[in-house]
């Protein structure tokens, strides 16, 4: 190692120390105020609890008490990341910070509504989005879609909310692409699940603009278990963006979300999310569409936060010229362990998938490529590319690309690239010789690296997530 | 303008210029030439402060000022420019966009633009390549025609072009030198590092210096270069060692 690389670890290690990129931001704690927040741990009684402050019919509280069975019974994935240091009896499994749920700002009490503003979510709001919600803790405290997509149809809804009012819809899809049975995590999820959205997009309608939901822990201690279903009926359009972010707590959190997307024949669903949870969150969420003739289903997914992260957005492409994207971008940072890819099943011909990941680490962070690609025999005329990209800014980080194909029909066209780069310091160099400090040449390049992810984002995200890059590289060199 | 003072240079480990000496003063252009290994490109990195290339002894001083510590950016910032042998690509950054981010926050945008399509017109870069990601998939000549273009962008005092002409047909090699001498003047210098004297009949030299095994072993004039382009480096070289040789016979006799 040469001096100069001994003196620029050296430094890093010190910024290392101050390394919370998004403390300004993200990293604020509002009172603990609430309701009504379950005893720590688990048990049947916890469930019928939230059953019961939720007033659900009863079927919900029975395919929540089936799925703590499954959840008991499953074992922890053992495959991936180490979740041993996850204590389940150490969350709070549900809190409910208010009794009311908004349509205007102005009925989410002050503290929450502080704390949004913040996040600067009504902002966008008035400026970007068809609609907006906001959760808190467990609960939704905000909801709102524009009146003249609300005349089309549309239903944008927190999911309790759609269980009451939507029961048949509901009914019909949830629990159904991502069943109780799938992982542990999944069936932790249907237990104890609160919150999250549901969309309907009725025939032929095309949402013009983006509806947002965001998500936010404050509690120490807490999980947040939302859960989302949207449901795009034949020739309909939606685009979904979620954010993230938590204060940075000592001890872990626990976030294990389910989303679920069904795609009619012909509708285009783009589910975007940009994950900033603090490095203190598990995040283990499962994430899955089917897509019907003609539909296209497009996960963005960007995960910059967290401790472990573990996300493999799927798509089961059905029926014929069904079509699934997956774009994903991983950061892991000092401690973090980001192990995210996609899972493609093509259980019809004339099918087509394109999965793209991304993944930068630095400071000891590793990044993980998983991805399942399952071709049915007989899906015939399909056509599969994968592409993974690593790029490492230390010796001290790692990636791996794991990467699994089931082609089992001979009428396919599968393509598979992987390149791991690392920054050499001639780059840096090449870079600085025209004027520009460490920092902003390591910026340019990450930057660089991302852009064909960032280009598929919403403007108003794209600056956001460059804003971050930024960040990030600020802290990276001394 | 600029002074290397017994300049000792090693990189990893190994020792790559033994005690340069050289003055370049405003106005002046000064050529650099050797055989393959002989340290042109290890001293154009030290000049401009390249991390791996340590300064074992003496001094770089540019414009009074000892330079020796400052990191690459900031020598950059004094307006020293290199321009690179093999320049790097850089992936998803498109030229114009990166040419905006060095051109400096002085400027205005619209200005910037404007100039932007002149130099390029000069140095006939199509348009489009502004859109086009910063030396990725460039042929040898487009690569060397962008770094001409940077350092017009930057407007530099002191030039340091390292084999700019290496991988350039006689036309770009036209073009590119012209560019440069089109913005040479009273108040700028130019350090020209190559290993044939082609360029320099484009790029005339005041001073040529023949850097070998990591020292400059002969200096001249513009002649010198004529010289080098008749006889070859193996000619002057072989009867520089055989001066040596002659010398240490001499020891040995007395």
């Amino acid at each position: 190692m040469t001096e100069t690389k001994k003196e620029l670890n050296k430094g890093n290690k010190e910024t290392a120390e101050n390394l919370n990129f998004d403390y300004s931001r993200y990293d604020f704690k509002m009172p603990e105020l609430y309701e009504f927040k379950t005893k720590k741990g688990l048990s049947e009684e916890v469930i019928k609890q939230i059953s019961y402050m939720k007033e659900e019919p009863q079927w919900m509280t029975e395919f929540r008490l089936k799925s703590y069975e499954i959840f008991r019974k499953k074992d922890i994935p053992k495959w991936g990341p180490d979740l041993s240091e996850i204590k389940f009896d150490e969350y709070h499994y549900y809190i409910k910070p208010t009794d009311k749920k908004g349509h205007s700002w102005d009925e989410v009490p002050q503290y929450i509504k502080d704390a949004f503003e913040r996040l600067g979510i009504p902002e966008a709001e008035r400026k970007f989005l068809a609609g907006v919600g906001a959760m808190y803790e467990s609960e939704v405290v905000y909801h709102k879609i524009r009146e003249d997509l609300e005349k089309m149809g549309v239903i944008f809804v927190d999911t309790d909310t759609a269980v009451k009012k939507y029961p048949d819809l509901v009914k019909k899809y949830f629990g159904k692409v991502v069943p109780p049975t799938d992982n542990k995590f999944a069936a932790l999820n249907s237990a104890v699940w609160s919150g999250g959205s549901f969309i309907y997009v009725p025939p032929g309608v095309k949402v013009d603009r983006p509806l947002q939901a965001y998500f936010r822990i404050n509690a120490q201690n807490v999980g947040q278990f939302e859960r989302t279903l949207i449901i795009a009926d034949e020739g309909a359009e939606v685009t979904y963006v979620e954010g993230c972010s938590a204060p940075v707590y000592s001890s872990d959190s626990l976030h294990s979300a389910v989303v679920e997307i069904v795609a009619l024949p012909y509708s285009k669903v783009q589910y975007i999310t940009i994950q900033n949870w603090s490095k203190n969150v598990f995040n283990l969420v499962t994430k899955r569409a089917v897509a019907y003739k003609g539909a296209t289903v497009i996960w963005i997914d960007g995960n910059i936060g967290s401790k472990v992260t573990m996300k493999y957005p799927g798509v089961y492409l059905l029926e014929p010229e069904s079509r699934a994207e997956i774009i994903s971008v991983a950061y892991a940072g000092r401690g973090q362990i980001q192990d995210a890819g996609a899972k493609v099943i093509h259980a019809a011909p004339y099918t087509s998938s394109v999965i793209t990941s991304k993944s930068v680490s630095k400071f000891g962070g590793l990044t993980t490529y998983r991805g399942l690609v399952k071709v049915v025999e007989g899906a015939k005329k399909s056509s599969v590319s994968v592409t993974c990209d690593a790029l490492i800014l230390d010796e001290y980080s790692r990636s791996n690309t794991l990467p699994h194909m089931e082609i089992l029909e001979d009428d396919v066209t599968i393509s598979h690239e992987a390149s791991v780069g690392r920054i050499s310091e001639e780059i840096i160099f090449y870079l600085m010789t025209r004027g520009l400090k460490e920092p902003e040449a390591l910026a340019l390049i990450v930057r660089g690296f991302m852009d064909p992810f960032v280009k598929t984002l919403p403007m108003e995200y794209a600056v956001e997530m460059n804003r971050l890059i930024e960040l990030e590289m600020e802290g990276a060199v001394g | 303008m600029l002074e290397i003072r017994n300049l000792h240079v090693s990189a990893d480990g190994k020792k790559v210029l033994f005690g340069i000496d050289l003055r370049v003063k405003k106005g002046e252009i000064h050529a650099v030439m050797g055989p393959n290994g002989s340290g042109k490109t290890s001293l154009s990195f030290a000049i401009m402060g390249h991390p791996k290339y340590k300064i074992e002894d003496g001094e770089i001083v540019f414009e009074s000022k000892v330079i020796n510590e400052l990191k690459a950016d900031e020598r950059a910032k004094l307006g020293i420019f290199l321009a690179f042998q093999n320049p790097y690509e850089i992936p998803g950054v498109p030229l114009g966009k990166f040419l905006w981010s060095i051109a400096g926050s002085e400027r205005k945008f619209a200005e910037f633009t404007k100039e932007l399509k002149d130099k390029m017109k000069k140095l006939k870069i199509p348009d489009e390549f502004t859109k086009r990601e910063l030396n990725k998939g460039f042929s040898g000549g487009e690569k060397k025609r962008t770094e001409i273009l940077q350092s017009l962008i930057l407007n530099p005092k002191l030039y340091i072009l390292d084999e700019i002409d290496s991988g350039l047909d006689v036309d770009s090699l036209k073009v590119v030198s012209e560019s440069i001498m089109d913005s040479m003047n009273a108040e700028k210098a130019i350090i020209i590092i190559t290993h044939y004297p082609r360029i320099l009949n484009y790029i005339k030299p005041n001073f040529v210096h023949v850097l070998f095994q990591g020292k400059i072993i002969m200096s001249g004039d513009f002649s010198l270069a004529k010289e080098i382009e008749d006889k070859g480096y193996e000619k002057i070289l072989s009867g520089r060692i055989e001066v040596k040789r002659t010398e240490i016979e001499a020891k040995d006799v007395l």
